[in-house]
């Protein structure tokens, strides 16, 4: 973030109010939600914040790690580099949306079977991002896996039970998920 | 037969299902009523001081509450103790908008409170701050000849041993010599969850705190001392947290800023840090390293000397375990270690995963392999040689070390047969292939800590104790632990953490949660478990009256007897027939000093490695890495597994990758971002194998168990960086190995 120093010319003036809030209307889940938020609110912070389906995790706020990687019409984004008022009329899928604690995803119970997360915190990003992967159509081996998943950063590096996890689910022939 | 046997077994995290479903909540995400959001403005200078933040510029702004800067802060506690967290090192800690002195870039000062998070974060953005510019110093090369040697340090911390025998002299005389000095700089822990808090105010100065941490009882004890709470207003709260690494262990100026404005304000609050901010505070500090060995004929070592100079900032002294290390792993009669800091106008370093001994084992690892390669060994060899079968530091004898076993095993799995010797000798096609082994040592450390056990009369067992899970899985082993000790099936038990209300326990950190929390927990399912005989000797007819404790087991849901199992009682029908609705024990559990005290307690660990790397483009591709580790009993070998492959990414990560790059003009780290801040990402990792060498010792804690955190990130930058010497002849004294060092 830039900070403005001394020099700044924004001067004694006064700064300008940001513009007004206005509504926003998103489909999440299957779920229709209607917000007051500014305009420029993020579509992950729009999530978060104020949907508060918090598993869309915030990493960096800048397109560098994937932690909020989400599916809108089937497609991963990176949620944090768009705009909430861009997907008025998107199906918006989150982690919450693609499974349960009760009825997991096949994602999610391989990467719980391979310990594919330490903290937890990139793994939603992660999840999503394995399921967009698979609808692109690119997951048939290995290696168009380890490139495809390399938008998604661990720091805890449990790369190899997710490259594992995401093996399994995936029918290499198909490349659709295995259920 | 016993199926509640779960210690040793590979067991899925119980944490698993909230974690994959984004059903677990971390700090920034509790939702609490009448929220403001708060956001931080970092100086933009390294030093000097702000002469002036024009605050009413965004006060005018509708929706922004409040500017808090050194300007208008209140006053709050005076004493640099009140500001001391319980791992603080030696000096004057950091306070957060205390006053207009700036000690490093990017200090925090100021909070813009706003009602939602875009006011804060655009009102932040314009916020115009001046500044009067003082020269500041940032390069450890500037302050090579103005090293010191710290006074107190850290608790953990040691100053080197006085030297033993003649190292000068024994040098000098050596058969084989080298000596050489080995450089990293700066890296940060950047955990993937950013640092955040949200503090709930819960009326006439009571608040509940959920904050990103590694130790949720230091937190409380350092808000509460600044800002005169009592602890009974100040529940901390941290169920979950996304990495630490070291970078929770003290408590982040979001929840102190938080707590502030909350106070002030009188509502909830929510701070959350950004990435750039995320390179504000500790990090593993900018370390020149100088080692001098030399060998006897036989291919003993004849001296060591080891000699490591770090940053610090201006106002801590920030110490670890650097040169320490290289006085215990071999043996040797000769032996000179030293130890300096210099000051820089930058924060305070940080304990960042295996502290000191990540640093100290790629010098000292690197300078190994030099040595062999000058003495004409093999490198395996050439440490057997000098193998220590005791810890010449201390003058003790390990309480176990399987380290040989580690090379043996190690070295027969990787295939370290196949190796041929000579530099460049091995390749395929355009790559040049190499292999290269180091090792290293770290503590086995138990420390005091307390757990609480409720049984319910469905047969529940709930343990709580309030350390921290930060994805080393702490929640599945106390679950393992708890479930084992009171026969329980897994799925009757629920543990509990992160919590202040919680019975009290350290900070997660040194690798000693399992040693330290295991215990405490297996003595209050223990202590748990003798009430529990007691009412079921009282029940009607019961078949184990007159048993002592010693002559029954818990296992399965029931206590029998050893001698004649068939002699039961099933433990929910104790609880049903007392009458009780439900059974309560807190324990503790402290290191057996007897019989420690005698001894030196550490891990172990051997690295293998095969590299390939491009000859005409000078890219190194990790290709194979075995880590062996001898860490005493494993509790699940799922969990720990993943600790040690985590440690060996975090070792690709340090020989070819990270580093935070300060441009000394400004006194400012450049790559403060994770695009230009590199870590590996899926397509950088390969083949990586963990082997767990068995290692038993009843000497560590009743638990048998030394800790896989840390470890096994030892020696695996040197390993990396004597496979590229391997592969093409290169000798690569500073990392991160960035291609033009091999071009």
């Amino acid at each position: 973030m830039l900070h403005p120093s001394t020099s700044s010319a924004a001067g004694a003036a006064g700064v300008a109010a940001p513009p007004p809030t206005g509504t926003v209307r998103l489909t999440i889940n299957g779920q229709q939600h209607t917000l007051q938020i500014a305009p420029w609110t993020t579509l992950l912070d729009a999530l978060r914040e104020y949907v508060h389906l918090t598993g869309t995790k915030k990493g960096c706020d800048h397109g560098q790690c994937g932690a909020c990687t989400v599916l809108v019409n089937g497609k991963r984004i990176n949620s944090c580099l768009s705009l909430a008022v861009m997907h008025e009329d998107h199906d918006i899928t989150t982690i919450e949306g693609l499974g349960s604690q009760s009825t997991l995803h096949p994602l999610q119970q391989a990467f719980i079977d391979h310990d594919a997360f330490q903290c937890g915190y990139c793994t939603p990003g992660q999840i999503c991002s394995a399921q967009g992967l698979i609808n692109e159509g690119r997951a048939h081996t290995e290696e168009e896996i380890k490139e495809h998943m390399s938008g998604n950063l661990c720091r805890c590096g449990a790369y190899a039970g997710i490259l594992n996890a995401v093996k399994e689910v995936v029918d290499a022939k198909s490349n659709e998920v295995k259920r | 037969m016993s199926t509640t046997n779960y210690i040793g077994k590979p067991t899925s995290r119980v944490d698993g299902p909230a974690k994959v479903t984004g059903a677990a909540t971390y700090a920034a995400e509790f939702q609490v009523p009448n929220m403001a959001y708060g956001w931080v403005v970092s100086s933009s200078i390294a030093k000097g001081r702000i002469t002036k933040v024009h605050a009413d510029e965004v006060l005018a702004i509708p929706g922004v509450l409040q500017v808090f800067s050194h300007e208008n802060v209140p006053s709050l506690a005076w004493f640099d103790r009140n500001y001391k967290d319980d791992v603080a090192p030696g000096g004057s800690p950091f306070r957060p908008l205390h006053e207009d002195k700036i000690q490093f870039n990017q200090q925090p000062i100021a909070l813009v409170v706003a009602e939602t998070l875009e006011l804060a974060r655009y009102a932040s953005a314009v916020l115009r701050i001046d500044y009067e510019e003082e020269k500041h110093e940032t390069d450890i090369e500037a302050k090579r000849d103005e090293g010191f040697e710290p006074g107190t340090g850290k608790s953990g911390w040691m100053p080197p041993p006085p030297p033993r025998g003649n190292p000068d002299k024994a040098w000098a005389e050596a058969e084989h010599r080298i000596e050489h000095e080995y450089v990293h700089g700066a890296q940060h822990h950047n955990p993937m969850e950013l640092y955040g808090a949200t503090v709930e105010w819960r009326g006439d100065k009571k608040l509940t705190v959920y904050d990103k941490t590694q130790g949720v009882v230091n937190v409380q004890n350092y808000l509460t001392k600044i800002f005169g709470l009592s602890k009974d207003d100040c529940r901390v709260i941290n169920q979950y947290m996304g990495g630490g690494f070291g970078s929770g262990l003290r408590p982040q100026y979001s929840v102190f800023l938080a707590v502030l404005a909350s106070l002030e304000l009188k509502r909830s609050v929510r701070v959350t840090l950004t990435r750039q901010q995320m390179f504000s505070f500790g990090h593993r500090p900018h370390t020149l390293q100088y080692v001098k060995l030399g060998t006897n004929p036989d291919g003993t070592l004849a001296a060591l000397q080891h000699h490591a100079l770090h940053e610090t900032s201006q106002f801590e002294e920030y110490t670890e375990n650097v040169v320490n290390w290289s006085g215990m792993l071999y043996q040797c009669e000769n032996v000179k270690l030293g130890y300096q800091l210099a000051k820089l106008d930058v924060f305070t370093p940080q304990d960042m995963r295996a502290p000191g001994a990540a640093t100290g084992s790629f010098a000292l690892e690197v300078a190994m392999d030099e040595m062999a390669v000058a003495a004409g060994l093999d490198p395996i060899d050439f440490r057997i040689r000098n193998y220590a079968e005791q810890d010449q530091n201390a003058g003790k004898p390990f309480s176990s070390k399987r380290l040989r076993d580690c090379y043996h095993q190690g070295a027969a799995k990787f295939g370290w047969d196949q190796r041929n010797p000579e530099p460049r000798s091995m390749r395929k096609g355009n790559r040049l292939v190499g292999y290269g082994m180091a090792g290293g040592v770290w503590d086995a450390t138990q420390k005091k800590a307390a757990a609480k056990a409720t049984l319910t009369a469905d047969g529940k067992l709930l343990v709580s104790s309030a350390t921290a899970d930060i994805g080393t899985g702490t929640y599945t082993i106390m679950t393992q632990i708890a479930a084992e000790t009171l026969g329980l099936p897994l799925e009757a038990v629920t543990f509990k953490l992160g919590d202040t209300d919680m019975p009290e326990a350290p900070v997660q950190g040194g690798s000693w949660t399992a040693a330290s929390v295991g215990t405490a927990v297996k003595n209050v399912c223990e202590a748990l478990g003798e009430k529990l005989l007691k009412l079921a000797q009282k029940m009607e007819g019961s078949p184990l009256k007159g048993a002592s404790l010693d002559e029954v087991e818990f296992v399965n849901g029931q206590i029998r007897l050893r001698q004649d199992p068939a002699n039961a009682v099933v433990l929910r029908d104790v609880l049903q027939a007392s009458g009780e609705t439900k059974l309560e024990t807190d324990s503790s559990a402290a290191p057996n000093m007897l019989k420690q005290a005698n001894h030196s307690m550490h891990s172990h660990n051997a690295v293998f490695v095969e590299v390939e790397v491009d000859e005409e483009f000078g890219t190194v591709h990790v290709t194979r890495v075995l880590n062996a580790v001898a860490a005493g009993r494993i509790l699940n070998p799922k969990t720990a597994r993943s600790q040690v492959l985590g440690s060996i990414v975090w070792g690709i990560s340090m020989a070819l990758m990270e580093e935070t790059v300060m441009d000394h003009q400004f006194g400012r780290y450049m790559n403060h971002n994770y695009s230009e801040y590199h870590i590996p990402v899926q397509a950088d990792i390969h083949d990586m194998e963990v082997l767990f060498v068995e290692e038993e010792d009843d000497i560590v804690n009743p638990l048998g168990v030394k800790g896989v955190g840390e470890v096994g990130l030892l020696g695996v930058a040197a390993a990396i960086t004597n496979a590229v010497y391997h592969a093409t002849g290169k000798r690569v004294r500073e990392l991160p190995i960035y291609l033009d060092k091999l071009l």
